[in-house]
């Protein structure tokens, strides 16, 4: 099984090095859609930051749903994914590369990028590493879920929106354990409550995503 | 041949998994459901709006609770029920249980706008505003994108097999989520007052007003399995334009 | 020969047409046809799965050591949507063959395939390989199935050294750059190893793609989708050159095709979908 994720996980991140642009769409979609929210509601420094964490998340959010989107098309398209399909070990390790891949080249950039923009916030040092260790323990959770969105939306004429109605409501909690762990962090308290919810949120998804992932693949090819 | 009204087989658990017996059965059922919508609404409308006492806090306006507790509780066992079916049609090949699972969601959808609208009314008077973030109300809401989101999915995929399987697949990941929905939201705000009913206190209402809120229950039960059934009756009428049965039934109609 | 019927193994191929049918055995090229399998000539047959029964166990000549089928399809049914495309068909893919699966457009001919290959599941019936059902839980017999589809499977930002590489990659495989090399030049396609798969005109697009055959003559199942399609006459002849090794090393290959094959040996037998039989 380690074979068939390998072989895919440096297919795909060859693949991607090989549109260095179109791999840098997710986190350059994440930074100006974060610069809108200052033009939007404001400037005034106390109000933005109480707002950061949770306009972070969810600019994350959207910037990983707007990429997972072609998670699988492009196989689709060329008949990669039927070969994948055939190869004589279990679909999930398929599924497990994409979500890996799909983190690596998306979540990854956000993680780093963070603590930037969180400076452009305003946020304390506390609240910065609270905001970078919830997306390092968030983003492959919404990477998992929103490759079992792209399974199951595969080769759809509605597939973006689809994609993102269906997921949002599945990563809603690792949203609010997210922003929420940055916000108590802000007001003195400790997060290791939300860390924790987060983490077996992290490990539960890890579990059971890449399977359901793997059931909806062969539903969707079939 | 295939004709509905056979009595001659025995009856086995599967006898009514086949769409022509289905259909008959639930044919004849659908008009008792509506019988008995229209009495039970009535009877707990009647208690619920002219028989309970006026609330000792929040005047008449907490009436509402009649319809949105109800309506609530509908909308989180439908989404279950349509789940389960869902799961059923998916492992064991079985169509109808699939059309069943599609023709919940609606209604479904409908019970969760509902609660939701019926909280927004109760909230306005007892909490000053049209909407709060609380921990009941905004799980409410995300059921309703759950809903949406397998309604769409079932749709928007043309072939019948994959639609029911990828929307089985979606409705189960859904339901493990909603507890993790609803505890996380918990978790973060809530403003909503606590359980009123629970299975092992007394409850800590008046009797008459526990009376109006089952009543209304078991009439949004009947409702919900009147329209479910209509709904299923014309989605296997669709799905199986092309058999035997249901040529020879759209004729025997248009004869008489 | 109107009414005429194939019969035995390894025997030409005759035109299929109205019951009855009389079994004719011709000898296969340069060698004689069995004793079984002459002792039946002159039988004649209503139906065509009589014919299959009675040629089923006809001992002809070597080539019959192996002859226990490496892929059954037995009472299968396939639909498309919720339209039904074939039912009770059955067909063996024996060690040292090459089938042409015939039909018209729109018979099920890519569906068969993709049934055979586990890539679907049959409405009914069932796929045996090596005696056993097929179970989606257990792909491991896929080790031994190579599928080429209609589409070639490489990725254009690929060269198409690395995009040959990752399909081997994905059985297990692990070729090294010499065997890469040699299987593109089989198909005479060696000078663009360096090149973008993009960059690649359709026809040398499939000589890549089935390059992977090169590297699979090992693997005793072959499922090919329309695999002659954008090659020149050079091309065919390495395809025929390929299919004739596959076969000399006892593999089966299954094919699809809407133009005649021209493969000379082994001789290929015909499975015509509109009649659902081996003709």
């Amino acid at each position: 099984m380690t074979e068939l994720f390998i072989a895919v996980l440096l297919r795909d991140l060859r693949l991607a090095s090989r549109r260095r642009i179109d791999s840098l769409l997710p986190l350059v979609f994440f930074v100006v859609a974060l610069s809108l929210f200052p033009l939007g509601v404001g400037p005034e420094p106390q109000m933005l930051r109480e707002i950061a964490p949770g306009i972070v998340w969810v600019c994350a959010l959207l910037a990983s749903m707007l990429s997972v989107n072609a998670l699988f098309a492009s196989d689709l398209a060329d008949g990669s994914l039927e070969q994948m399909l055939l190869a004589p070990q279990p679909v999930i390790a398929i599924a497990a590369a994409k979500c890996t891949v799909h983190w690596l080249v998306s979540g990854l950039p956000l993680i780093v990028a963070s603590p930037l923009v969180g400076l452009l916030f305003g946020l304390s040092g506390k609240a910065l590493a609270a905001l970078v260790i919830s997306l390092v323990l968030g983003t492959p959770i919404l990477s998992l879920l929103g490759a079992l969105g792209a399974a199951l939306t595969l080769g759809l004429r509605s597939g973006g929106m689809l994609l993102i109605l269906i997921v949002l409501p599945l990563a809603t909690p690792a949203l609010i354990f997210g922003a929420g762990a940055v916000g108590t962090v802000e007001s003195g308290l400790s997060a290791a409550g939300h860390f924790s919810l987060l983490g077996a949120l992290l490990i539960a998804t890890a579990i059971g995503a890449p399977w359901a992932t793997a059931a909806a693949l062969r539903i969707s090819t079939e | 041949m295939n004709s509905p009204t056979a009595t001659a087989a025995p009856l086995r658990l599967f006898t009514f998994a086949a769409p022509p017996r289905f259909y008959a059965l639930v044919g004849a059922l659908v008009p008792w459901c509506w019988v008995a919508t229209v009495l039970l609404a009535a009877a707990g409308l009647y208690i619920g709006f002219f028989v309970a006492p006026t609330d000792a806090t929040q005047g008449d306006a907490y009436r509402i609770i009649f319809i949105h507790v109800p309506a609530a509780w509908m909308s989180m066992l439908l989404y279950v029920v349509m789940a389960a079916w869902a799961g059923i049609g998916w492992a064991f090949n079985a169509r109808l249980a699939s059309m069943l699972a599609r023709a919940i969601a609606p209604t479904g959808a409908m019970f969760t706008f509902l609660a939701l609208w019926t909280g927004s009314f109760w909230g306005k008077p007892t909490w000053g505003t049209w909407w709060v973030w609380d921990a009941r109300l905004t799980t409410e809401l995300l059921l309703l994108f759950l809903y949406f989101g397998y309604i769409a999915l079932v749709s928007a995929i043309d072939d019948v097999r994959r639609a029911d399987q990828a929307g089985a697949l979606l409705a189960l990941v859904g339901s493990v989520n909603v507890p993790v929905i609803y505890f996380s939201v918990k978790w973060w705000n809530t403003l909503h007052q606590g359980a009123t009913i629970s299975m092992t206190a007394a409850p800590k209402m008046a009797t008459t007003m526990l009376t109006a809120m089952l009543l209304l229950t078991l009439a949004f039960w009947a409702y919900a399995f009147a329209v479910i059934f209509t709904r299923t009756r014309a989605i296997v009428i669709e799905r199986e334009t092309h058999t035997a049965w249901v040529v020879e039934l759209t004729q025997g109609k248009s004869r008489s | 020969m109107p009414g005429a019927y194939l019969a035995c193994r390894n025997v030409t191929d005759v035109n299929s047409g109205p019951a009855p049918w009389t079994v004719h055995c011709a000898p296969p090229p340069g060698g004689n046809a069995s004793p079984g399998c002459q002792s039946l000539a002159g039988q004649t047959a209503r139906s065509r799965p009589s014919i299959l029964q009675t040629t089923a166990h006809v001992d002809s000549g070597p080539s019959a050591r192996n002859s226990a089928p490496l892929l059954q399809a037995v009472d299968l049914a396939g639909q498309r949507g919720e339209r039904a495309l074939f039912q009770h068909l059955a067909l063996d893919l024996v060690p040292g063959s090459v089938t042409w699966l015939r039909g018209r457009n729109g018979r099920g001919k890519t569906s068969l395939l993709r049934l055979l290959a586990g890539l679907a599941t049959p409405m009914a019936g069932a796929v045996n390989v090596a005696g056993q059902p097929v179970r989606r839980s257990q792909p491991d017999w896929r080790r031994g199935l190579v599928y080429i589809g209609h589409q070639n499977a490489l990725k254009d930002d690929l060269t198409a050294a690395e995009a040959l590489a990752f399909l081997l990659q994905l059985r297990g495989a692990a070729p090294d750059t010499a065997q890469i090399d040699a299987a593109l030049e089989r198909l005479g396609v060696r000078a663009s190893r360096r090149a973008l798969v993009r960059t690649l005109s359709q026809g040398q697009r499939r000589r890549v793609a089935l390059a992977r055959l090169a590297l699979s003559l090992e693997q005793p199942l072959w499922l090919l989708d329309e695999p002659f399609d954008a090659l020149d006459a050079d091309g065919v002849t390495a395809l025929n050159n390929l299919l004739a090794d596959h076969a000399a090393q006892g593999g089966a290959t299954l094919l699809t095709s809407h133009q005649p094959l021209s493969l000379a040996a082994p001789v290929p037998r015909i499975f015509d979908l509109d009649h659902h039989g081996l003709a």
